[in-house]
């Protein structure tokens, strides 16, 4: 299973835009929120948490498709599929691979972003503990959406499709945990509800992952 | 002969043939009688006035857009434990009606809810939750489409709708947990002393059983046509192979 | 060590071959041919695990299959060595310096998967079979634009170092290898036009 996930990490450097790109997005994004709302301190300090959280969203959103597609296409996943390593296991690396070529770049810069936002001081901490515990839900939770469609011709918006609806409560708690925090509030229950989520997702979802990705093998 | 026999398409397409315009007429009969009812034969409520009549459409679409929904997880629950053709498709047919049931729902609840509340939309924990309903309708309806061997379609939906369901309960709990709402408790529960008073009650529950029979129907039909598509692709393959 | 008995294995939910029943000895090979079509490759998948068989089974020691097809899973931005390293730490074998020799792949160690040749990059996916150190190997077509000396070279390390370990190679191929092997024709065992067992049936 290290072996695979240091493969996977050393393609997303090699390939290029593995680490770049999610964050590239990211930053776009959040720039671009000011553009749309205006200039006001005080607004853009309110819509902070959740502009941070939507967008680490869709960055973390972008780089999906890659998790299984190229495995795919080139018969890795099929070989894997007959390899002693369990494809439970291989499901929960690819997840783990793409939390750390995306999601965790996304958090460790989400408090500079923050700072563009003047997100209240309070919540700095908050943010980075939230998208810490959040954002592996957010990779496993995409895994399994990106085996649902890997063997599809434009699976792509049909992932996003997917993926976003079982994106609503991990949003919901991580943004809901920075706002809380902001404003002084305790954010210990949300940060709890999600920590319960991403365990969740982690223990459950390797296996609808492979067990999908056999039929998507047939 | 075990009740898992009439799952056998041929069977089901027999046996649904005479049942089928019975529901439609008893649909049809229960809808209007509780429609005409509700909405002639009952005084105006002392708070909301006539408003309150929207009622008889709102929430029988509410309970089905949600009991679709339970339906199409137990036929995905039976396909995958003993591979029924018939139950895939069932679950297939069912969730446009789903869709539409949601839909109705979500619009008979803004025009309610402009006069009451003075506004067409507000993110309302339970308006949001169907909102996110209808998103998670869409993404299951998509991946049928898209997907073309109807049994690698009819199992990935399948696990779709199982995980699926687990999100939409956390993103009730979710939802609930991030804003309290204005939406009025639940209109129906068993002890019905609370909630609406008798007048109302009684057409209520003829147009939900109406709403019931018509969503029966609607499934029935739907499940047929299904049943027909792959029967002709069947053949088609058959035909191909000569 | 590979036994086959009555299978029938599915395309598509059509099934194409029925009643396939075969036994292969430790130490042997067996040449699977047919004209295009036939199911060669759907009963190699079958056979590997891949795809579920309708009717029947195949039986071989657990962990002891491995599948090859013209879909070698060679990484572009990984050089030969990585890619037949992660290979063989995936199944827990070390990676013996010998097969760089026996695959002619002693030069192109340190190139990247991407810049190799076909004929290169089908000698790279070979070489992963002489590393995983599985017994019983499912190869489609595996001398695919593979030039004379190659065929050679693959032929040779499959009968003097698999075969002889007391390996089992079943190949779909349609050229002579030059193996001393017995064939498998699966012509008489196509499906018949009524065959049971396909997922249409019950629609009919």
């Amino acid at each position: 299973m290290i072996a695979l996930l240091l493969r996977d990490l050393r393609l997303a450097i090699r390939a290029g835009g593995g680490f770049g790109l999610g964050l590239a997005f990211f930053l776009i994004v959040v720039v671009l929120v000011p553009f749309g709302v205006g200039p006001e301190t005080e607004l853009l300090s309110r819509i902070a948490p959740g502009i941070l959280w939507v967008a680490s969203l869709l960055a973390a959103l972008l780089s999906l498709d890659r998790i299984f597609a190229l495995d795919y296409e080139d018969g890795s996943l099929a070989l894997l599929a007959t390899s002693p390593l369990p494809l439970e296991g291989a499901a929960m690396v690819k997840a783990l691979a793409h939390w750390i070529t995306t999601g965790l770049p996304l958090t460790l810069a989400a408090p500079t972003l923050g700072f563009l936002l003047s997100l209240a001081p309070e919540a700095y901490t908050y943010l980075l503990i939230s998208l810490l515990i959040g954002t592996p839900a957010l990779s496993m939770i995409g895994t399994f959406g990106a085996a649902l469609t890997v063997g599809l011709r434009r699976g792509g918006l049909l992932l996003s499709l997917l993926v976003l609806p079982l994106y609503v409560p991990t949003l919901i708690f991580g943004a809901e945990a920075v706002r809380r925090g902001a404003d002084g509030l305790d954010p210990t229950g949300a940060l709890m509800l999600m920590a319960g989520i991403t365990a969740g997702s982690f223990a459950l979802l390797p296996f609808a992952t492979a067990a999908v990705l056999r039929i998507n093998l047939r | 002969m075990s009740m898992w026999e009439y799952a056998n398409p041929k069977l089901f397409m027999g046996w649904t043939r005479p049942v089928l315009p019975w529901t439609f007429a008893l649909a049809g009969i229960c809808l209007v009688v509780g429609l005409v009812w509700g909405f002639f034969f009952t005084p105006d409520d002392f708070r909301q006035g006539s408003t309150v009549k929207i009622i008889y459409l709102h929430v029988p679409a509410a309970l089905m857009a949600i009991n679709a929904w339970i339906m199409m997880l137990v036929a995905s629950l039976i396909w995958v434990v003993r591979r029924h053709h018939v139950s895939a498709l069932a679950a297939r047919a069912a969730a446009p009606v789903g869709v539409v049931m949601t839909l109705i729902a979500l619009f008979t609840g803004g025009i309610w809810g402009q006069p009451m509340w003075g506004t067409y939309w507000a993110w309302d924990p339970r308006l949001t939750s169907f909102l996110i309903l209808f998103l998670f309708y869409l993404g299951y309806i998509a991946l049928w489409e898209a997907i073309e061997d109807p049994d690698t379609a009819a199992d990935l939906t399948s696990v779709l709708c199982m995980v699926g369901s687990v999100f939409a309960i956390l993103s009730r709990y979710a939802v609930l947990f991030w804003n309290q709402g204005l939406h009025q408790g639940a209109s129906l529960s068993l002890d019905k002393e609370e909630n609406v008073a008798d007048v109302f009650w009684y057409p209520l529950l003829v147009c939900i059983a109406g709403f019931v029979l018509l969503f029966i129907a609607l499934v029935l039909m739907r499940t047929r046509t299904e049943i027909r598509a792959r029967r002709i692709r069947a053949l088609e393959a058959r035909a191909q192979r000569a | 060590m590979l036994t086959v008995q009555n299978l029938t294995c599915a395309r598509g939910g059509v099934p194409v071959l029925a009643g396939v029943s075969f036994a292969v000895n430790a130490g042997n090979a067996l040449i699977l041919r047919g004209p295009n079509g036939v199911g060669k490759t759907t009963l190699l998948r079958t056979l590997a695990g891949l795809q579920p068989a309708v009717v029947g089974d195949a039986s071989y020691p657990e962990d002891e299959g491995a599948y090859a097809s013209h879909a070698d899973g060679i990484k572009t931005a990984l050089t030969v060595t990585e890619n037949l390293k992660f290979w063989a730490e995936v199944h827990g074998a070390p990676l013996p310096e010998s097969i760089f020799e026996t695959f002619d792949l002693a030069d192109l160690r340190d190139r990247l998967g991407g810049t190799l040749s076909a004929g290169q990059k089908r000698r790279l996916g070979l070489a992963r079979l002489g590393v995983i150190g599985r017994k019983v190997l499912f190869l489609d077509e595996p001398t695919v634009s593979l030039d004379g000396f190659s065929v050679k070279l693959f032929a040779d390390w499959l009968q003097n170092t698999h075969l002889a370990a007391g390996g089992v190679a079943i190949i779909a191929t349609h050229i002579d290898l030059g193996l001393a092997a017995p064939e498998l024709d699966l012509t008489p065992f196509k499906a018949a036009e009524g065959a049971g067992g396909g997922s249409d049936e019950a629609f009919l």
